[in-house]
């Protein structure tokens, strides 16, 4: 039998707080029934004596002390799974909004998951062609990755994840494919052109969509992901799927958090988050991975909008300590009409050298990433130097330094959303951007690779001047 | 044992329980929470009420349920077996815990800490009859290839040795014992020890040794002793955990404990598949025969994350007090601090700067201060080392976050990670202007031939008056342009260039480039300077400075470090070479 009590002593924020609870347990899910008989849903976040605080997380909008009756359920919050969530669109805690039947449960799963033992992960080095050169040839995705893109308002991390869901394959193999996304807060707008998206390539039959819009209780937002997560690691782990997880957008998930910790009027960290933020994103970030002796895996792209393009601001500073990498998104290229606005420097794959080389992609790979990202990171100060002195004040080296980043600007980075490029264009368009420079100012990459790659290349290049000398 | 005291949960808030009728309890008692046998701590005592932050997920537990007091506080299991081994936060075998529990960590197991079925083979190195106080070596355990594991006696304990035996014997077989004063005392292989306690010592020594790391920036120009402690802060994505692999792999110890606190589970993997695969550069032998591993990655429960440090800690003070060198790397101890932090707030303590413990400073004081070099206690006298090497994750790369300022007050070298090396890709992106060392007076002791040794050390001297002539003069240049500047230093920037992309860069990636032998850094370096010297004697006879940048020798300078050092002549044969075409240089200038 179902504990019921008529006992809320206090309402205050999104907490709620019952007294004369018997054999409460923490973490332990509710449900709130109100005077006019709607129900709503919480979760235990404290138990003192007989004394319960509850998030509220619809909301604690029109619950009263005197009317509101409070069951325990004995249980965390679970979420009901099978092969048929597939196609379908979730609430932000897992109540089917799409006008479809119930999902009859194959299982039902505590969203909070376990951790993965170390021992048991498997190490992500399937390389994942995304058709995105900033991402392949610079920084490499691989299966079990958590590679956050970290964004700012305005910026179109919306068409970049879409590219992603739309492209992401590994080469050779045509496996099992599924996408997970997780909406928190955002707009109505943003959710569709998902949906629209996935709809057009028909991808959403293989697609699971949790959606908790701006416009939805913010105390929601702390299970989505938690939700999703659980539906991708069923899928993964058990329907051996590889799954692509979209986390959109974390930052607010963190302010709701945020929300949370100021109502428990707990001692704040950096900007008002809690001081406990690091160790609860790594419960939800570090939920991607490879398992040893199964077949699917987890890999995440969680979006982060960073608050003024900040990137020390606690939200990304703390992802980016988690997460292997992140792909950072430049408002200058993006009003320079650079698409996707990949800012290269600052992004990082720390997966990138398992997943490339020889069998996987190709040998030369990491020497030319290597190189290309010092040649543009020079071309950039060039740059820089040009805009205050001039490009006529700059030594023939820095000008030419310049003029590479240019070039690599308009042809590598800027390739819009809806060209897929192979690995191997990629890899090929970095030699021929490289010939500009002679072989001894390649200082990065390994004189074998250069005199096997380069001559075409240079070859190339020659045939242009001539060409350019002739017209 | 002591009797079993059981209390109550009266409060449950994230991963601090509070539970009353604990009375007797002793603080950092440990103690077993709820109907699942939860492990915890007892951190706060008022009363018959105590506080206990625990080490697994509190989901699902209430008030009501039972709290049982082992009377005993959390120790680490110490004997043949920790080798190659890989541990959770409170030292649980986490392959045992996968074949127990499978892929996911699951909540009250117990499983100990040291095989308990496998057999060793003790070799006793002392006869019956000899009184024997603490630390004495009794014998040995060729625990793998690398290491000879010393079986001594546990401390605390003196008195007659008997019945000592050599055979084949599990941990917890009787191995022999001692008649104390206080009656007898059994002995086994293996002992335990209270990890909060530092292990004792005979004396403590200074630090008088480098301890190599085969990382060029690292051994010339900011090197670690051996029992020394350093820092490495940096903001994320800055190669902080590539260089402590780096360390891990290629350090000149004969222990390595790595703690990986709160990271990524990835990473954690990645050492667990690559080290077994590594040899070591001074035995040969798999890397791994010499490596225990401690993982608490940052999903796992907070409490524990708090208590690996120093389980890693006690660990590796039981392996020098056999006489070896140990090093110890701990990444990161900004999740460390973050865990006191959780479990302080979760204490309702009174927090100071950025919501930190106030005794965040101690604490970490007190862990550096575990390192050093040591006259081991007991018998035969011997020497045990201790170096720490801690990476700190200052949020957004602020250096003046507390845990970086309360590291920096204690450690002795300071490896600062700059992101703008690290975006130019240049690795380790170590600050070569803000980084220091405070025991670069044992560098020249490093190398066998005295003479060499001094010499590298002056060779060191002048690449870096070079490098912070750069940083001046790349400001002027800016303005002005590089032809306003005179050609000599003109010579200085190249020569600075130089000696941060073929000497301070280091490919941690590339098979030849990944470990240098000092005596190859001494070679690589003073083919830089020699090129330095030539260059500016070319120039006083009137030599072009850009002839002199474009000469072809200048790759070959460049492509030194990927030259195996087992074929050192070819890298001296470069300075020939840079004679030569320097030579061919004057003559050209000549013929003008």
């Amino acid at each position: 039998m179902l504990k019921e009590y008529r006992t809320v002593q206090e309402i205050a924020g999104p907490l709620m707080l019952v007294e004369g609870v018997e054999r409460a347990k923490y973490g332990e899910i509710v449900d709130i029934e109100m005077g006019d008989g709607t129900i709503r849903h919480g979760q235990i976040l404290q138990v003192e004596k007989d004394k319960v605080l509850v998030q509220v997380f619809e909301g604690t909008e029109g619950i009263d002390v005197r009317d509101t009756t409070v069951r325990f359920l004995g249980k965390p919050m679970e979420l009901a799974v099978s092969p048929d969530i597939l196609g379908r669109v979730f609430s932000g805690t897992g109540q089917p909004k799409d006008g479809g039947p119930a999902i009859i449960p194959k299982k039902r799963l505590n969203i909070n998951g376990n951790p993965i033992n170390p021992y048991a992960r498997d190490y992500p080095n399937e390389f994942i062609q995304t058709g995105i050169s900033t991402i392949d040839g610079l920084n490499p995705l691989v299966r079990g990755q958590k590679l956050p893109i970290f964004s700012g308002s305005g910026l179109p991390h919306d068409e970049i994840t879409a590219q992603l869901a739309r492209q992401s394959t590994v080469l050779g193999k045509g496996e099992n494919f599924a996408v997970v996304f997780a909406a928190m807060g955002i707009t109505f707008e943003a959710a569709q052109f998902f949906i629209n998206d996935l709809t057009e390539t028909g991808a959403i039959e293989r697609a699971v969509l949790f959606i908790n819009l701006a416009n939805d209780p913010a105390i929601e937002r702390i299970a989505t992901p938690r939700v999703a997560l659980t539906a991708a690691e069923y899928l993964a782990f058990e329907e051996d799927m590889h799954v692509l997880v979209i986390l959109n957008d974390m930052t607010n998930y963190c302010e709701a958090l945020r929300e949370i910790s100021a109502a428990r009027k707990e001692v704040p960290g950096r900007r008002g988050y809690p001081g406990y933020l690091y160790t609860d994103l790594a419960t939800i970030y570090e939920r991607a991975g490879r398992i040893k002796g199964k077949k699917g895996s987890i890999t995440m792209v969680p979006v982060l909008t960073m608050p003024e393009d900040d990137k020390t601001h606690p939200v990304p500073d703390l992802t980016g300590y988690i997460t292997e990498g992140q792909i950072i998104m430049s408002r200058s290229l993006h009003r320079r009409g650079i698409a996707p606005p990949v800012d290269v420097l600052p992004s990082l794959s720390r997966l990138k050298d398992k997943g490339i080389g020889p069998n996987k992609t190709r040998e030369d790979h990491a020497d030319l990433y290597n190189q290309l990202y010092a040649a543009y990171a020079r071309g950039k100060e060039a740059q820089e130097l040009a805009t205050i002195l001039g490009e006529a004040a700059l030594s023939a080296e820095d000008q030419k330094y310049m003029k590479f980043a240019n070039e690599f600007e308009a042809r590598y980075i800027s390739q819009g959303y809806y060209e897929n490029r192979t690995v191997f264009q990629t890899l090929d368009l970095g030699w021929e951007l490289l010939s500009m420079f002679e072989n001894v100012e390649l200082k990065r990459i390994d004189v074998k690779l250069i005199e096997k790659y380069m001559p075409k290349f240079r070859a190339k290049q020659e045939q242009k001047t001539v060409e350019l000398k002739k017209s | 044992m002591t009797e079993q005291k059981i209390g109550r949960i009266i409060k449950v808030a994230g991963p601090v329980v509070v539970a009353e009728g604990m009375t007797g309890a002793h603080m950092y008692d440990v103690v077993r929470v709820g109907e699942e046998n939860l492990i915890g701590e007892i951190v706060e005592l008022h009363g018959d009420r105590a506080s206990i932050q625990v080490y697994e997920d509190t989901v699902g537990i209430g008030p009501g349920e039972k709290v049982v007091n082992t009377g005993a506080p959390l120790s680490v299991e110490l004997g043949p077996g920790l080798i190659s081994n890989i541990y959770d936060g409170i030292q649980r075998p986490l392959s045992a815990l996968v074949e127990a529990q499978g892929s996911f960590i699951k909540r009250g197991s117990d499983i100990p800490g040291l095989p308990r079925d496998k057999k060793w083979h003790f070799r006793p190195t002392i006869q019956n009859g000899t009184e024997v106080g603490p630390g004495d070596i009794l014998g040995e355990v060729q625990e793998s290839t690398l290491v000879l594991h010393k079986i001594m006696v546990p401390p605390g304990v003196r008195g007659r040795l008997e019945g000592l035996s050599e055979g084949e014997f599990t941990v917890t077989e009787q191995i022999g014992m001692v008649k104390t004063k206080q009656g007898e005392r059994v002995l086994t292989l293996m002992q335990k020890w209270p990890v909060r306690r530092p292990r004792p010592v005979q004396q403590r020594l200074n630090p008088n040794k480098i301890l190599l790391t085969g990382q060029r920036v690292i051994d010339a120009f900011f090197p670690i002793a051996k029992g020394g402690t350093a820092c490495v802060p940096g903001p994320f994505g800055t190669g902080k955990t590539v260089v402590q692999h780096q360390l891990a792999k290629w350090v000149d110890a004969d222990i390595v404990v790595y703690i990986g606190c709160g990271e990524r589970g990835n990473e954690m993997t990645d050492v667990l598949m690559e080290f077994p695969e590594l040899t070591d550069p001074h035995s040969g032998e798999p890397l791994m025969k010499r490596v225990v591993l401690l993982a608490n990655t940052s999903d796992m429960p907070v409490a524990a994350r708090e208590a690996s440090v120093y389980t890693g800690i006690t660990i590796a003070e039981y392996f020098r007090d056999m006489g070896l060198s140990v090093a110890l790397m701990a990444d990161s101890t900004s999740r460390w601090a973050e865990a006191m932090r959780e479990i302080s707030t979760r204490l309702e303590e009174m927090p100071a700067e950025e919501g930190y413990p106030a005794y965040l400073g101690a604490r970490i004081a007190s862990f550096y201060e575990r390192a050093g070099r040591v006259i081991c206690s007991g018998s035969p006298q011997r020497e045990g080392a201790l170096s720490i090497i801690g990476a700190v994750s200052p949020p957004g790369g602020d250096l003046s976050d507390s845990v970086v300022q309360a590291t920096l007050h204690v450690v002795k070298v300071f490896w600062s990670l700059l992101a703008r090396l690290a975006q130019q890709r240049h690795f380790p992106a170590i600050d070569w202007l803000t980084s220091y060392s405070f025991y670069k007076q044992y560098l020249a002791e490093t190398f066998e031939d005295k003479d060499k040794g001094r010499e590298f050390v002056q060779m060191t001297k002048e690449a870096m008056a070079l490098l912070e002539q750069e940083a001046q003069l790349v400001e002027i240049v800016r303005l002005v342009g590089a032809e306003a500047i005179s050609a000599a230093d003109r010579m200085a920037l190249e020569t600075a260039k130089s000696i941060r992309e073929d000497f301070l860069h280091q490919n941690a990636f590339h098979k030849a480039d990944t470990y240098t032998p000092i005596d190859k850094q001494y070679d690589m370096l003073s083919l830089i300077l020699h090129f330095h010297r030539q260059g500016l004697a070319a120039i006083e006879r009137g030599v072009e400075t850009a002839e002199l940048f474009a000469l072809p020798v200048r790759e070959d300078i460049a492509r030194a470090k990927y030259i195996d050092y087992a074929e050192a002549d070819k890298i001296r044969a470069i300075r020939d070479k840079i004679d030569a075409q320097i030579k061919d240089l004057y003559s050209a200038t000549a013929a003008k």
